[in-house]
């Protein structure tokens, strides 16, 4: 499964985990591992919606594994072990007034994944990929 | 305690109908979706006062019982469109967040 998702875009923000948490669901997978994933999926797409120029969200379902893949064009992380640091956070004001930007996203996706690549975080941009055990 | 049982004359069902009879087993604080995504229980009943459609998203993805809108703050209406799609019940309340954590304790005892 492979979604398109847009820059600044909050209306239609989180389509694409909805969904992949639906097929989850249909394949009864167990609830904690939807849950987990379902986390991991949401975080990563909103970063592509706030930090991003846009990107896509890529999904892979195997019988013992989830892989979710984020890709984003976009300035990349700057600092990587900021990143990392709960309660650190580069989004703009009116995102915060959102609720969003708490600087708890990658750490959250890697409290939730099993494994956790950010595979580059360049100028050109971002690819994140998660994978989760059934 | 299912959601519909903290239905009253101050905690007012707004969207989300199609969800009521799900469980409350826990209540939770904060208008910080993130810290929501990484803290909150399932089964939780979410106080916050933000009203826009990701807050429903956010509900869907930790499996949150219902969210209660505090402040008599209005959901958007995008936001109660996708509360009924994905039958996440949304219920208004008027009082502070404090308030309505208070008047939840007294229900679930």
């Amino acid at each position: 499964m492979e979604f398109d998702v847009k820059a600044r875009d909050f209306s239609s923000a989180g389509e694409s985990s909805s969904a992949f948490r639906k097929t989850l669901l249909m394949l009864s997978v167990p609830s904690d591992i939807v849950r987990r994933a379902s986390i991991a999926a949401y975080e990563a797409e909103m970063n592509i919606v706030i930090h991003s120029y846009g990107g896509k969200m890529h999904f892979e379902i195997y019988s013992d594994k989830i892989v979710i893949i984020a890709e984003d064009t976009g300035p990349g992380i700057k600092d990587l072990e900021l990143a990392m640091t709960e309660g650190y956070s580069t989004a703009p004001k009116e995102v915060i007034e959102m609720g969003f930007g708490a600087g708890m996203g990658l750490p959250n996706m890697k409290r939730n994944a099993d494994v956790m690549d950010i595979v580059n975080h360049d100028e050109n941009g971002t690819k994140i990929v998660m994978t989760i055990n059934i | 305690m299912k959601v519909k049982d903290i239905l009253n004359s101050e905690f007012t069902l707004v969207a989300g109908s199609g969800g009521i009879e799900k469980e409350i087993s826990n209540v939770y604080v904060c208008d910080l979706l993130s810290f929501v995504m990484s803290h909150v229980k399932s089964g939780s009943a979410w106080i916050t006062i933000q009203t826009h459609v990701n807050v429903v998203a956010v509900a869907l993805m930790t499996e949150i019982s219902c969210i209660i809108i505090c402040e008599g703050e209005k959901l958007d209406e995008n936001a109660k469109v996708k509360a009924d799609e994905e039958n996440i019940p949304v219920i208004s309340f008027s009082g502070t967040s404090y308030d309505a954590a208070i008047r939840l304790s007294e229900l679930i005892k």
